[in-house]
């Protein structure tokens, strides 16, 4: 007989069969997901879901994809968090210390609680990249909230209401267009390519005929 | 370890000869023999899983029997539903999609001063961009150039890629690279700010640029920031249901409808671009599927029904190494950076069986064959599968290459007791990409008139068969574009009138006419995963 296990969907007990996801269990229950389901591959962060053990203390958070059901198991989704999204112009901003003043300032008002690295699904230390935002260091900020998904679990425990997800957004891109080296063998091939280097090169190619191109192609060398 | 104890000891005829097999280098197969393999084992030459179509522009082509049905179909709508002549939405720029196509389509429609809007059954950036791992391409270094990419993409793809739409994806590549990392996108560099570039299958050059392998997660939730910086209207979880044409047949608009409260809304616009992305959730073949939830085929019913032409709808990319264990995620994808950072594929008795970088049409094929007619498989309860050696990885280049360089494999696995630095993973091909979709021209214009395509919903830059990396940069290059060609329609176009949706009833005559009665509604929106007691 087929294992099955106990699980509470909002409350409300179903029998699924062990071994699946919270989320393949909600299908199994019988729920046509809309909201709160996305990539079902653990990249996207549409499927936070926070849950408890039957009679243990402990909160946890996961995404629904990536997480096996469990004995007792009470399910609660959270398929949408209002995280704050500051608009700025890339363009314009600059990776000083005042940008994350100015525009997240509330990340200088943490409390050093953690509780969002404990819940985070990603098992990231987003406390310690928050620390990094406040002091501009948004490489290493960058560095370790590199991983996160957006689901916005970390922000739901927040007693400083900041949008962690949102502030790592912002510094990675900072280090992304200002802080990583600039790609100097980038510039030069769009260079060429806009000085029309290899326009002749490519015309002869695609007027070639199949039977050449094809010998071409069969025979070219492949880097090691 | 395995929770299955024979899986535990079947890994240890691997690492047994790990050492053996990180010498080898495998033999790659010449053309004669990739054709042979192709034709006895890839999923695309079952004829009996294909279905002649007998309505609409492409009547007498052959498509994969789940979408002939959806594109064959009925319209979700009549005429009668919806007052045309009330729109609750009027835009330049109708965007159907938010995945990385319509992200970058409209970043470029507002820069060129028009007004732009997202539409997107699911949220934006619920998309297979966000899902792609292992990298994008670009012939950026010393060593290659775009000629030799035009080369490797259009072999790759057996030749049948309209050559202008590869020229396009090639020259525009390293731009579009400059474009992310002026972004903010954060590729992986040397201290020097040389890219750190690997290969792909069927690549001649190192040219594959990543970001570890959230590649694709980097890039969208760079675009989707990006979008809203602008201030362009993002309509979630509102599909398009239908197109609408004017008094004269151009493409006006699009009826849309609230995913939750089922409510139709009226989207007229000058030009539209369709950016709906793929078809892994029709699940061809049966096959599990990488793809994201939406991944429906959407954008290619739309645009059929109002005659815009399909171009290579039946090849479809089974993903060489889709998860083959275990159940929570059977199918999901294993990024082909796995094997461009060394590790080899290997069978039950520990041998290579392949070179790993071969084209992944051919390297699919293979793995069937060695699971199959060669019955050198592994077997579970979910079917057979091959081993990934991910081991060897470090046994190559050292500890903690895994962690830096593919966390997310190692997380997705770790979440079920498999270490990929110490143990080996069990791999099966996964239904992974439309090759085929919507036929564009470089400036992704369909056959009709202020309609436009672009992303994985378009067709015929890649063939017959994509190389790695080549969506990342098709997305991007053509999306862009759809963007700004789009916007430049439509400054030239007036505010359409005579909106119809005639071509419903059009399209039902002509299904009657073929004698095709079906219950069958499209677009499909969702998969139906609900169990039903």
């Amino acid at each position: 007989m087929e294992n099955k296990v106990n699980v509470f969907l909002f409350g409300k007990k179903y029998q699924v069969p062990a071994g699946l996801t919270i989320m393949t269990a909600m299908e199994y229950a019988g729920y046509e997901l809309v909201r709160g389901c996305g990539c079902r591959n653990g990249f996207c962060g549409a499927c936070a879901t926070i849950y408890r053990i039957k009679d243990k203390q402990e909160l946890h958070a996961c995404l629904a994809c990536q997480t096996e059901v469990q004995e007792g198991m009470y399910v609660a989704t959270l398929p949408f968090f209002p995280l704050v999204k500051k608009i700025y112009d890339i363009n314009e901003i600059k990776p000083t210390e005042q940008i994350m003043m100015q525009l997240y300032p509330e990340i200088y008002c943490c409390i050093g609680c953690n509780a969002c690295t404990k819940v985070c699904t990603q098992e990231l230390s987003v406390m310690q990249y928050i620390a990094h935002a406040q002091r501009g260091e948004y490489d290493k900020c960058a560095e370790l909230s590199f991983d996160c998904v957006m689901c916005g679990v970390c922000s739901s425990r927040c007693p400083a209401g900041i949008s962690h997800p949102q502030v790592a957004m912002l510094a990675r891109r900072l280090n992304g267009k200002y802080i990583a080296p600039d790609c100097a063998h980038l510039e030069e091939r769009v260079k060429e390519i806009n000085d029309g280097m290899y326009n002749e090169l490519i015309e002869k190619l695609m007027q070639k005929p199949v039977e050449e191109i094809k010998e071409l192609y069969n025979t070219r060398e492949i880097e090691k | 370890m395995y929770k299955i104890e024979k899986l535990n000891e079947l890994a240890k005829i691997v690492a047994e000869k790990r050492a053996e097999n990180a010498s080898l280098e495998p033999r790659r197969m010449t053309a004669e023999e990739k054709d042979s393999l192709l034709a006895e084992f890839h999923p695309d030459y079952k004829q009996n899983e294909f279905t002649v179509l007998s309505a609409g522009v492409n009547k007498g082509d052959k498509v994969p029997t789940q979408l002939a049905e959806l594109l064959q179909g009925k319209s979700r709508i009549s005429s009668k539903d919806v007052d045309l002549s009330a729109p609750d939405y009027d835009t330049d720029v109708l965007i159907i999609g938010g995945g990385g196509a319509g992200a970058s389509a409209a970043i470029e429609a507002d820069q060129a001063g028009v007004k732009a809007m997202i539409v997107t059954k699911l949220r934006i950036g619920d998309a297979n961009t966000m899902m792609a791992e292992g990298g994008i391409q670009a012939a950026d270094k010393p060593n290659d150039s775009p000629a030799i990419h035009y080369l490797d993409a259009f072999g790759g793809g057996h030749f049948a890629a309209k050559p202008e739409l590869v020229n396009t994806l090639v020259s525009k590549a390293p731009e579009a690279i400059k474009w992310l990392n002026d972004l903010g996108v954060e590729f992986d560099k040397e201290a020097d700010g040389t890219m750190i570039t690997t290969h792909g299958g069927g690549t001649s050059r190192k040219r594959m640029h990543a970001a570890k392998d959230y590649t694709g997660a980097e890039i969208m939730r760079t675009l989707r920031d990006e979008v809203l910086n602008r201030g362009i209207p993002v309509v979630d979880f509102t599909a398009a249901v239908e197109i609408i044409l004017d008094s004269s047949g151009n493409a006006a608009g699009a009826v849309l409808m609230n995913m939750e409260t089922k409510e139709l809304l009226v989207a007229r616009a000058k030009t539209v671009i369709i950016a709906t992305g793929g078809a892994g959730r029709l699940h061809y073949q049966g096959f599990p599927t990488s793809n994201h939830y939406g991944a429906t085929a959407d954008g290619l019913i739309l645009g059929y029904r109002v005659g815009a032409k399909l171009l290579y709808a039946d090849t479809l990319q089974y993903h060489p190494t889709g998860t083959g264990y275990p159940e929570q995620i059977f199918g999901a994808l294993v990024t082909e950076k796995v094997r461009s950072l060394g590790a080899k594929l290997v069978n039950i008795d520990g041998d290579v069986f392949m070179h790993p970088l071969e084209t992944r049409d051919v390297t699919a094929a293979s793995i069937i064959r060695e699971c199959t007619a060669n019955g050198k498989g592994i077997e579970t309860d979910l079917g057979s599968a091959v081993w990934l050696d991910t081991p060897m990885i470090e046994y190559k280049n050292g500890e903690g290459t895994i962690e830096k360089r593919i966390p997310a494999m190692m997380r997705m696995f770790g979440k079920y007791g498999i270490d990929i630095r110490k143990e080996p993973i069990l791999v099966y091909p996964t239904l992974h990409y439309q090759n085929g979709g919507l036929e564009i021209n470089p400036d992704c214009s369909t056959g009709v008139e202020n309609l436009y395509a672009a992303g994985e919903a378009a067709g015929g830059i890649h063939g017959r068969n994509r190389l790695m990396g080549n969506s990342l940069l098709d997305v991007i290059v053509f999306g862009r574009n759809a963007g700004i060609y789009a916007a430049a329609k439509a400054k030239e176009t007036a505010v359409p009138e005579g909106l119809t949706l005639e071509h419903i009833e059009r399209f039902n005559n002509e299904l009657a006419a073929a004698g095709l009665d079906t219950d069958v509604q499209s677009p499909m929106l969702l998969p139906k995963y609900a169990r039903k007691s």
